[in-house]
């Protein structure tokens, strides 16, 4: 009777070019992955891997020349939809360069509901606010008057009040300190148990991406060397010699003939 | 016991004044450094990378630096002038940075930054000090210093770049190395490149080195002992290898609120700050 729910997010052989006069740089290739409604899904590479092109290939904002994408089983074309963008709402790395310098918080809160014809704006502005934790006096403040931590509180209320289904995230918490990374992370796990969020979330910090996703894809070069279920990462359980490397040198700096001082063994 | 330690720091303040009143930015931070690994960690404004740039002299007026002592190798740091400073900056002791994109010179090439550096404290021929800048590049194991030392900074990776400023700094063979988050810009894989090469001139050359980080993994599989530092004071002292052992309640938070690998946790800890930790 009741049908399996078709995948949150479907990308099927997804390429993505740069192309400059003769010149062209493959940054994305033949990549493919599924993520269910209400998983976090991680994508974890280092700088030039392609991770970020791939979240921006998804919201449209790099051209794919090649692959499907699917959003909740409709298949997104060239060009995403006003209905299409609502579904899905990006959370950029560096809140300051993120949200416009003379616009209070308020008027930030206020452009998504105006681009989307949405009226009761005010009551909207308040409740994402709160649910950001925010106090509503701050909303006549400009980004310059906020700390690191609360803007990124404004960037991802700008993106969580169209109530979309998909959170895409481009190294939301690399800008801030470990202090300000915790309350953000603690603050994106609550909001996607509340609102069965789907999140596709782009790092190059392993242990951040560990600590908030349940299966974790590994981009170098522009293709996915690896998907796998967060605990297997956990036990150094991966069969890829770069994704072994990766996690080796995420766990710390290890003298020759020398275990981890963070390691398992001497813990 | 041993030698007398390299530097000797003793009630270290910074102050900024500004119309808005004053900013003590480092607060009777005090420690001695040996030939050894010296962490300093903290988060944005904690004062570490202030530390470290008034133990070279490069804190500007009209901040005021203030020390009950400031002593490199026996001499008094305290009553420098300007052109002794000159001396021993770049010669015996250096700064490595956290971007080498904007802490080398983009309209020359790498070759002629580092024989710059070498001759401004050495009297040598252009063949000497090409010949040391060559050695120097092949140190920080560049493959190929001969293409390095004729390229230009923006031809580099922000790996290759990292070890040519570090090879830049030591080319006048310091004593003290300070460097200020120098891996944090670079990916992993490369980071433990540039933290061998650091370790291998501690442990063949005797350097001393004071490594400023905001990243905990790090500097505890990295360093020897590690200061600790809040709001401009050091909180706390400890080996590094028993950081996750620590007392003080800030750098438990700390460590707390840091997702871990292998030790996943439902939620991360929150710091809650203490004004008491201020006082």
């Amino acid at each position: 009777m009741s049908q399996t729910p078709p995948p949150e997010v479907e990308v099927a052989g997804l390429d993505v070019v740069f192309a400059s006069g003769r010149r062209s740089v493959t940054a994305v290739r033949d990549l493919s992955f599924e993520v269910a409604r209400g998983e976090a899904f991680g994508i974890v590479g280092e700088s030039g891997s392609g991770k970020s092109t791939v979240l921006k290939a998804i919201a449209g904002l790099v051209p794919a020349p090649a692959g499907a994408i699917r959003i909740g089983g409709r298949s997104l074309g060239p060009k995403r939809s006003a209905a299409d963008r609502k579904l899905m709402q990006f959370v950029f790395q560096d809140p300051y360069g993120s949200l416009h310098p003379r616009h209070t918080v308020e008027q930030t809160l206020q452009e998504p509901l105006a681009i989307h014809r949405i009226a009761k704006g005010d009551s909207l502005i308040s409740q994402a606010l709160r649910d950001v934790g925010l106090s509503d006096a701050l909303r006549y403040r400009f980004p310059h008057e906020l700390s690191g931590g609360q803007r990124q509180r404004v960037a991802i209320a700008r993106a969580l009040i169209l109530s979309p289904s998909l959170l895409l995230l481009d190294e939301p918490t690399s800008a801030l300190d470990v202090s300000v990374q915790a309350e953000i992370l603690n603050l994106l796990a609550r909001l996607r148990r509340e609102r069965s969020l789907t999140l596709l979330f782009v790092s190059h910090d392993l242990a951040v991406v560990a600590h908030l996703c349940e299966r974790i894809a590994i981009m170098r070069h522009g293709e996915l060397r690896e998907v796998l279920p967060v605990e297997r990462l956990r036990r150094g359980e991966t069969s890829d010699a770069y994704s072994r490397e990766l996690l080796r040198a995420s766990l710390g700096f290890a003298r020759a003939g020398e275990s981890l001082a963070f390691s398992p063994e001497t813990r | 016991m041993s030698e007398a330690p390299l530097l000797e720091v003793e009630g270290l303040d910074v102050l900024y004044r500004g119309r808005g009143g004053e900013h003590r930015a480092v607060r009777d931070v005090s420690f001695t450094l040996g030939r050894e690994r010296l962490g300093i960690v903290g988060e944005s404004g904690s004062g570490k990378s202030t530390t470290g740039r008034a133990l070279l002299g490069l804190i500007p007026p009209p901040a005021i630096v203030t020390a009950r002592q400031l002593k490199f190798q026996g001499q008094d740091l305290t009553q420098l002038s300007p052109r002794a400073w000159q001396a021993l900056r770049g010669r015996r002791m250096s700064m490595v940075m956290q971007d080498p994109r904007y802490s080398l010179n983009p309209v020359l090439t790498i070759g002629r930054q580092i024989m710059e550096t070498y001759r401004l404290h050495h009297r040598a021929g252009a063949a000497e000090a090409k010949r040391r800048a060559l050695e120097m590049l092949e140190a920080v194991r560049i493959r190929d210093p001969e293409t390095v030392f004729a390229q230009y900074p923006h031809q580099l990776s922000g790996g290759m770049g990292q070890r040519a400023m570090i090879a830049m700094m030591l080319v006048g063979e310091p004593d003290l190395l300070v460097a200020d988050e120098p891996t944090s810009a670079l990916d992993v894989t490369v980071q433990n490149d540039v933290l061998r090469i650091l370790d291998d001139l501690v442990t063949r050359r005797g350097m001393g080195l004071i490594f400023i980080s905001h990243n905990l993994t790090v500097v505890s599989s990295f360093c020897d002992r590690v200061l600790v530092m809040y709001g401009g004071r050091v909180v706390e002292q400890c080996d590094a290898k028993a950081l996750h052992e620590a007392r003080h309640p800030y750098t438990r938070a700390l460590i707390a609120a840091a997702p871990d690998l292998q030790r996943p946790r439902a939620e991360l800890a929150v710091v809650h700050r203490d004004p008491a930790w201020l006082a």
